[in-house]
């Protein structure tokens, strides 16, 4: 055996941490901090999610309030979105894109109030975007809080998500049963005021839930019984992993980076280049990409070996692409694997090979997502593919 | 299942079972849980020769990818095909079905004991 076993440096503990421990957790280093990588089986896991729900604990995302009477206007200038349409009680996807149209970090928007945004961003990137958010709103009326440390998140993914949360003891969720996806409303649990949003980064119906981290231990143990006898289990970054990837949702520093547009990861549609006035990387994105710039694509191959991130991609003897994320599809059965390819090279059908540790294996281009929910109700094709890392 | 005291260890988180000339080769618990749910094993080929410390063969996790050194020097007499088939063998019985090679050796390598295996590994 060998040495690809994780090590576990980092300091940063979830409020959560003795319940994982106590589960038996094995952790990893997320972002600096010691996260739940699996509890039992990442497999059993993935397909608690799919079939019955999973529970997620995800701290160590950075939240960040934008306040004020032009919150609204500065995030549409500091972000690619027209976050000032949104209604309040809505989320949006968003990207904060670097002037040269490179993307500092993608992020879930929820707007609270006429004057109140909390922009959730990956723990990875929560210093700058922090810092990019005061410097882009520095000329609005309007306050920046890095709040990342006032807040938990506990996440419940899966179609029996909502039946599970409509009986949590001590929660009193305001019109959940009406609560549309991506969608947000206030809550309360015990004296502690919540946000629940039916968002999500698995590709299954599902809600955030975002609340003090005093009350996190007691909010996950109220859930986790309430899911008792539905098929409820906690469920570790690797199911979560291999879950996003099934959707065909991207995630930071694999599939977006600062050298990546928009339009080269399918997000051409996050960027809203029809909203009046000047937003960081508008000039960028109008101009696009370079001429020759590879796009995303999605690739099945075939056998049990999966192709992971780093791992080259040949059309013939020519290299013509490197992997970003890849799995052997718990769902499906087969490889998958996100990559970047010429656009000549990105039509489903495309046959390709895939170098895995010296061996080449066949491998063809195949629409995104790979999976999708087979009853995921209202959920509006625009927004399906809209997530979070 | 042979009894887990009674087997030899080696650094890279193998197990042998010695009995006469032939080795039966496995991963411990230890290793099969770091790694978590391995879904593809690749297996050297009956009658290959096998070498110390190289590497024989592979282990996928969903996760990560691990390698399977040869614990003796020798020829493979047998791979479990039962685990080439169900990996998820090596996860819920390391130390018995999930066995991978036996492997015919002329001499063997020191190896860890028990004690000195757990001590590695830590409680």
């Amino acid at each position: 055996m060998t040495d690809s076993i994780p090590t576990n440096a980092s300091e940063r503990h979830s409020p959560l941490h003795d319940i994982h421990v106590a589960a038996g957790a094995t952790f990893t280093d997320f972002a600096g901090w010691q996260m739940p990588v699996r509890y039992s089986s990442d497999l059993a896991e993935h397909h608690a999610v799919r079939t019955a729900a999973g529970l997620f604990d995800l701290s160590h995302m950075a939240e960040i309030w934008v306040s004020g009477r032009q919150a609204a206007q500065a995030l549409d200038f500091a972000l690619a979105g027209k976050l000032s349409a949104i209604a309040i009680g809505q989320a949006k996807y968003s990207l904060l894109l670097a002037p040269d149209g490179g993307i500092v970090d993608d992020l879930v928007v929820y707007r609270t109030g006429d004057d109140h945004f909390l922009v959730v961003a990956n723990a990875s990137n929560r210093e700058v975007v922090a810092a990019e958010l005061i410097e882009r709103a520095a000329a609005f009326d309007c306050a920046v809080l890095d709040s990342s440390d006032d807040f938990a998140l506990i996440a419940v993914q899966g179609p029996k998500s909502f039946e599970i949360l409509a009986r949590v003891a001590g929660v009193d969720i305001t019109g959940l049963a009406d609560l549309k996806y991506y969608r947000s409303t206030p809550g309360r649990f015990g004296a502690h005021d919540l946000l629940v949003a039916r968002t999500g980064y698995t590709g299954e119906d599902g809600y955030e839930l975002y609340v003090a981290p005093d009350a996190a231990a007691a909010l996950w143990a109220a859930i986790a019984a309430a899911g008792a006898g539905t098929g409820l289990v906690p469920a570790g970054l690797a199911s979560r992993d291999t879950l996003r990837l099934e959707a065909g949702m991207p995630l930071y520093g694999h599939e977006l980076d600062l050298t990546t547009f928009p339009v080269q990861a399918g997000l051409g549609r996050v960027v809203n280049l029809a909203k009046e006035g000047d937003f960081v990387g508008r000039a960028a994105v109008e101009a696009g990409p370079p001429g020759g710039a590879r796009v995303l694509v999605g690739l099945r191959s075939d056998g049990k070996r999966a192709g992971r991130a780093g791992y080259s991609i040949f059309d013939g003897d020519t290299s013509v692409g490197t992997v970003t994320s890849g799995a052997l599809s718990p769902t499906l059965g087969y490889p998958i694997a996100m990559a970047y390819l010429d656009a000549a090279l990105s039509e489903p059908g495309t046959a390709l090979e895939l170098d895995v540790r010296g061996s080449r294996v066949a491998a063809s281009v195949i629409a995104l997502p790979f999976y999708t929910a087979p009853d995921k109700h209202q959920t509006a094709p625009d927004e399906r593919k809209e997530n979070h890392g | 299942m042979a009894d887990i005291t009674d087997l030899q260890y080696t650094a890279e988180h193998e197990w042998v079972l010695v009995e006469g000339s032939i080795a039966t080769v496995g991963i411990t618990a230890y290793a099969a849980q770091k790694l978590g749910d391995i879904v593809f094993v690749d297996l050297p080929a009956v009658g290959s020769t096998v070498a110390e410390g190289k590497v024989v063969g592979e282990i996928e996790s969903t996760k990560s990818v691990g390698e399977l050194f040869a614990p003796v020097n020798g020829t493979v007499v047998e791979s479990n095909d039962a685990v080439t088939a169900s990996p998820e063998l090596l996860n819920s019985d390391p130390f018995g079905a999930g066995w991978l090679i036996k492997v015919q050796f002329t001499e063997l390598p020191e190896l860890l004991d028990f004690d000195a295996y757990t001590a590695l590994t830590g409680p």
